[in-house]
């Protein structure tokens, strides 16, 4: 069957009634929860993946997907209308949006990120659905070697290629390995790392982690950090709607935005925000209005948001065809998908396509649905921005624990999750990034794996690895990433690197 | 959320012991993981390459992170830190505590309303004859809804028994 009949099928099965009800609870708890200040998409599908379990397989990808729309969308509305600083989905779109804000054009802030956001996902997970089969014919020739340098390539770039320091992202990596050999041993089925207590044999839940050091190791650094002021909400004043203006100056800064965010996502360069700083740059090159910029230009979150979101579509390229995770959210998905029993990669589009093609249909459906849901519900969304910080985090932790409870019910995973949110309080406050600790968490397993491939294929010999064109480029392109960086930070010009490394949480 | 970061600028020429303490508790990490993996190693399958292969380059890995570690503690380079007020901390860390110990107990609401009440008490609220009861009944209502209409399994207490 074509592409184009598998993603009709997934689409008539999506759009069944019961699928729909899915549909709209997950963008409403996705929405709701990614609106709390401080939970990021990351966070708000680890948070709710939980309440998907449940269901049959295709309800749970559809709850699935609009979670992690409205994690997305909740995120950005926080980001306008809150100034806390480092409580951006994206940075950019919160230097304009807020502006907007502040001059009582919150309403259209929202709506033009909302519709770009909208028009993103749907051009982007109809680029996703027509590039995903090609690629897939170009993993089938990937072989152990070639994935293990793509790991390689995937690790070096989430740790050390942004942020502030290499050694830091390589020791939160590093940290997330030692997490990731907790438990059997796939090859021989030997233990490792697990003391004789009987809980650590299933290793170490990825959900478990980056729940306690997002949302723990959050709540314990704000608190540590004493009573501020109360954070200020910008009301949302006036309509909500756009005017004839802002729809003419939005919309090619949407398609532009959407062309740029969809390919640097597909891309495994993981944790990093080039998409939305180079959309921004890109609309006020273009804009025709280039002094409003740093004052409310609607451009300036038009372009972002769309750039954001198609680039969160793109992270869904490796995921799906290659199984592999660039960012925090993709290695929450990844173990999303594995608790269902789905291992994302080549071989599931062909054992079992109709489950990927409904997921790439509820991602539709999940997008309109969330375009018809979230203006209507603003005020909602912003009373929710009131609640008084106590109140707030104490729910946040609520809801931290329910999701580790429903998913395991015992004390030792409690334990657990204390243990990591004052491990994430701790690498907080020294300035290590999080994300390569989640990512390394998921696939670092999945890495030894093609590596021990590689090598018993070889029958041992190392040199084994580099006998492969391809993965000798990813190899050089991986040292690239490595070395580049480093040489950039030593010579004093790493602030670039500083900004471009994405809010992973 | 903010990164808690800014970047880094050696000023002051004393070593950062703290920093210090983190390439030790890696290389700590490196030792149980080679301590650990020295019973695995004579375990072979097709090749030379067993299951402490891994965990033996880990523990390399992170034991040269501790030195470059120590190298940057010492030349001070980590970004500077804010005071850190522990007191609340502490009642954080005691709420996810109660909860842990009395979830099997008391059941999820209690357990969890003390959650809710210690951290909003970290928070400053202080009155806790206030916000436990709060936290118990705002449990139970999540309770209500994630155990009996989403069917999510949630440890169930006496204050669940009595009405379910």
């Amino acid at each position: 069957m074509s592409t184009f009949e598998f993603l009709l099928q997934g689409i008539l099965i999506a759009a069944q009634p019961m699928n729909l009800l899915y549909a709209l609870i997950g963008v409403t708890l996705g929405t709701a929860v990614g609106v709390l200040p401080g939970i990021g998409p990351a966070l708000t599908v680890a948070l709710l993946l939980p309440v998907t379990y449940r269901l049959d397989p295709a309800g749970s990808l559809i709850m699935f997907a609009g979670i992690y729309y409205g994690g997305m969308y909740g995120g950005s509305t926080t980001s306008i209308l809150l100034n806390t600083p480092g409580e951006s989905a994206s940075i950019v779109t919160a230097l304009e949006g807020n502006k907007m804000a502040r001059a009582g054009r919150g309403g259209p802030a929202l709506a033009t990120a909302a519709i770009g956001s909208f028009v993103a996902g749907l051009i982007a997970t109809i680029a996703l659905a027509f590039v995903a089969p090609y690629i897939v014919k170009l993993a089938l020739v990937f072989g152990p070697r070639e994935y293990f340098a793509l790991m390689v390539l995937a690790f070096v770039t989430v740790s050390s290629a942004f942020g502030d320091s290499a050694l830091r992202g390589l020791t939160s990596l590093f940290i997330g390995f030692t997490l990731a050999i907790v438990g059997i041993d796939q090859l021989t089925g030997q233990t490792r790392m697990s003391f004789g207590v009987p809980d650590l044999l299933d290793g170490i839940e990825v959900t478990t982690l980056a729940v306690a050091m997002f949302a723990i190791g959050e709540t314990l650094f704000i608190v540590a950090q004493g009573q501020g002021g109360p954070d200020k909400v910008e009301a949302v004043k006036g309509s909500v709607w756009m005017t004839a203006q802002d729809w003419a100056r939005s919309w090619k800064a949407w398609l532009r935005g959407t062309l740029i965010g969809f390919p640097i996502g597909a891309m495994p360069a993981g944790g990093a925000e080039i998409g939305t700083f180079l959309s921004y740059a890109t609309e006020k090159k273009l804009s025709k209005h280039p002094e409003e910029f740093g004052h409310g230009a609607i451009e300036g979150v038009a372009g972002p948001e769309a750039a954001n979101n198609a680039s969160a579509a793109g992270t869904l390229v490796p995921l799906l065809t290659l199984g592999l995770p660039t960012t925090a959210t993709g290695a929450i998905m990844l173990a999303g998908f594995q608790q269902f029993g789905l291992q994302p990669g080549p071989l599931l589009f062909a054992t079992n396509p109709q489950l990927v093609w409904g997921l790439i249909a509820s991602l539709f459906i999940a997008n309109v649905m969330l375009l018809v849901l979230t203006l209507p519900l603003i005020g909602l969304w912003v009373k929710l921005l009131t609640i008084p910080k106590p109140w707030l985090y104490a729910g946040i932790l609520l809801f931290a624990t329910l999701g580790t409870i429903g998913a395991n019910p015992s004390v030792f995973e409690l334990g657990m999750l204390l243990a990591f949110g004052i491990l994430g309080y701790v690498m907080r406050i020294f300035g290590y990034p999080i994300a390569p600790a989640v990512v390394g968490l998921i696939l670092g397993p999945l890495a030894e794996q093609q590596l021990r491939r590689a090598l018993a294929i070889g029958q041992g010999d190392p040199s084994v690895l580099f006998t492969s064109p391809i993965a000798v480029g990813l190899f050089i392109v991986a040292a690239a990433a490595f070395l580049i960086p480093l040489i950039m930070r030593i010579r004093g010009r790493g602030q670039v690197l500083a900004q471009l490394a994405a809010n992973e949480d | 959320m903010s990164q808690g970061s800014s970047p880094s600028q050696p000023t002051k020429r004393r070593p950062d012991w703290a920093a210090f303490a983190i390439a030790v508790f890696l290389v700590a990490i490196a030792l149980v993981i080679f301590w650990d993996s020295a019973r695995l190693a004579s375990v072979t399958g097709y090749s030379p390459v067993g299951p402490a292969t891994v965990p033996y380059a880990i523990a390399i890995c992170l034991i040269g992170l501790a030195i470059w570690t120590a190298i940057e503690a010492w030349r001070n380079e980590f970004p500077s830190r804010d005071r850190q007020e522990l007191g609340p901390v502490f009642w954080v860390v005691a709420g996810l505590a109660a909860q842990m110990l009395l979830l099997k107990i008391a059941g999820f609401s209690i357990a969890t309303g003390l959650l809710f009440a210690f951290t909003a008490r970290a928070f400053g609220k202080r009155k806790l004859w206030y916000s436990i009861p709060i936290g118990i009944a705002f449990s139970f209502v999540i309770w209500v809804i994630f155990s009996q209409l989403l069917q999510l399994s949630l440890p169930a207490g006496p204050l669940e028994r009595l009405f379910f």
